[in-house]
């Protein structure tokens, strides 16, 4: 029987307290950088929550210079492009995040392999205000 | 693997297309009657449209685009094929491959002798970023698109994955669209009806007419590399390696084998079919090779009891220039790491060892995405019945393939055609 909730909401929850949290399955031990209400690989309802050290390698990555919208109002776009990435996580699961701390406009800054670690942005005001995972190299 | 066979036979007896492009006058539904214009104009021994049962129409979002959800019926009316049963599939960018393999299932059922299989996207009435904002709920919405992600981001990602773990470099990709331009231009249907050279020649003309400095670039590689004429739009994809935002519709007509020779001169049979999902890109094992494509093409050898070694030409799903090298990988044309090596030695070109994309594929031809699937076989239906005119292979076409994906490769499905 499942007995907590693992929603995405509930994993927004943990960003807004600057909390990077996966799901992890507490029959057959395969984790999630995502809430999962239940386990993809064998079927459990027996989920937990467990906190990842937001450590990790970047697996792969892009510039993007032409944004969506939701970008384009943080103030992105051709003139001020972004790089945004997967992060293989030293627990085990990948996770997406924007990539900051880096001069994009110099591609040797970043580059596949390179170690990075959990940040956290924080977007809009008020009721909008939403926290972000994001990337920036580790220290 | 447990082999799958079709309980009857299915055959393709017409196929259509509306001309690709950017159509401010047009909706939906004008150029899916473009579409079945063609189809019925295919059909070697004429076709009543009466005898089609039901329609499966590929659109992915229609919704967003237009504003329009509802689309099947709408379509079945304006070809005059209400009342019968019209449904819409939506499987991302692989919507229309998806609904062949509905329309497949129903005639190989039993259910329906004679169905039609359609594709429609319009997708030019919105400005980019809207288009872009479009296209990003094909990724995942919660985990993906909150980090920025694009489809050209995913694919740049993809590319750097494949770059970093074989030593690629960007030439390889743009040796893509440029093999895919030099196709398209002999392709009258195609939104790029023109090489990369015609590119360069327009741009050329159109700097001269507006007294800028003429650009002077050595040869198309040098285009290709040009940061004002070829932006970046995700790193390392350039606009040239991004298949367009296109507005058009493609129609088929299935029915069972045994009825075949009544409508054709030269059915083409479906002897394969193979369709798999997969996780968003993050939870995927590899970031270098589409896990969906694999599967749905072994899926689809295995039926037809064809080797990839048996496939005269394939149109794949080169949404951007690195999905088609991964493309060449997952069919099992080539090696992993190989696909690039083939692509920079032209070994999918036109007339090369594999050709990839006669069409023009997805970058020239243009993708217009619920209908780039169904598209995709228009191309097979002309190079396996000799039809293809001036971009026709210097061999016979008896087995081809397509493999259209949807998504980052969270859908892929793969059929396989024999010309009986």
């Amino acid at each position: 029987m499942a007995t907590e909730s693992f929603t995405y909401a509930d994993f927004t929850g943990w960003l807004a307290e600057h909390k990077l949290m996966g799901a992890r399955c507490q029959s057959c031990g395969a984790l999630y950088a995502e809430a999962r209400p239940m386990c993809p690989d064998c079927f459990s309802d027996d989920m937990a929550w467990e906190q990842l050290s937001g450590h990790g390698k970047l697996a792969a990555f892009t510039t993007v210079y032409i944004a969506p919208t939701a970008m384009i109002e943080a103030g992105y776009g051709r003139e001020n492009p972004y790089v945004t990435g997967i992060v293989a996580l030293d627990e085990g699961p990948s996770i997406s995040g924007q990539v900051v701390g880096v001069d994009v406009k110099d591609a040797r800054q970043v580059a596949v392999g390179m170690p990075l670690q959990a940040t956290f942005l924080t977007r809009g005001e008020g009721d909008a205000q939403r926290t972000f995972l994001a990337f920036e190299p580790a220290d | 693997m447990t082999q799958r066979k079709l309980g009857r036979g299915v055959a393709v007896v017409g196929a259509g297309m509306s001309q690709f492009g950017a159509f401010p006058q047009k909706a939906t539904r004008d150029l899916f009657v473009e579409a079945f214009r063609e189809m019925r104009g295919s059909v070697d021994k004429g076709l009543d449209p009466r005898d089609i049962e039901a329609l499966f129409i590929g659109n992915y979002s229609s919704d967003l685009f237009e504003h329009q959800g509802h689309t099947a019926p709408i379509m079945a009316d304006w070809v005059g094929l209400t009342p019968r049963p019209a449904v819409r599939v939506e499987d991302a960018c692989a919507s229309s491959g998806v609904a062949l393999r509905q329309g497949i299932m129903a005639v190989a059922s039993g259910l329906h002798d004679v169905v039609l299989v359609g594709g429609i996207e319009k997708m030019s009435n919105l400005p980019t970023a809207e288009v872009t904002d479009t296209l990003a709920t094909a990724g995942d919405v919660l985990y993906e698109i909150p980090a920025g992600f694009t489809f050209p981001g995913f694919y740049g990602a993809i590319a750097s994955a494949y770059m970093a773990r074989y030593g690629a470099t960007p030439e390889a990709l743009m040796r893509v669209g440029i093999k895919n331009h030099e196709n398209g231009a002999l392709n009258s249907k195609a939104q790029f009806n023109v090489s990369i050279g015609g590119i360069m020649q327009a741009r050329r003309a159109s700097a001269a007419k507006k007294g800028r400095p003429v650009p002077q670039w050595s040869d198309e590689m040098t285009f290709m590399k040009d940061d004002v004429y070829n932006p970046m739009i995700a790193w390392p994809l350039r606009l040239f390696d991004c298949s367009p935002i296109t507005d058009g519709a493609a129609a088929l007509l299935l029915v069972s084998e045994d009825l075949a020779s009544s409508f054709s001169n030269m059915p083409i049979a479906i002897v394969g079919a193979g369709q798999a999902s997969d996780r968003a890109l993050p939870d995927r094992t590899e970031l270098t090779s589409i896990g969906a494509a694999r599967n749905a093409s072994q899926q689809a050898y295995q039926m037809a009891g064809v080797t990839p070694q048996d496939v005269k030409i394939a149109e794949v799903h080169d949404c951007f220039t690195i999905a088609e090298i991964v493309a060449t990988e997952d069919l099992g044309f080539f090696e992993p790491g190989q696909g690039f090596v083939a692509a920079e030695e032209g070994l999918t070109a036109r007339n090369g060892l594999r050709p990839v994309n006669t069409s023009g594929g997805l970058k020239s031809k243009g993708h217009p995405v619920g209908a780039s699937g169904a598209a995709q076989v228009i191309e097979v239906w002309k190079q396996m019945r000799g039809e293809a005119g001036a971009r026709q292979v210097d061999r016979d076409v008896d087995v081809a393939l397509t493999h259209n994906v949807g998504g980052t490769g969270q859908t892929c499905v793969v059929h396989i055609y024999e010309r009986r």
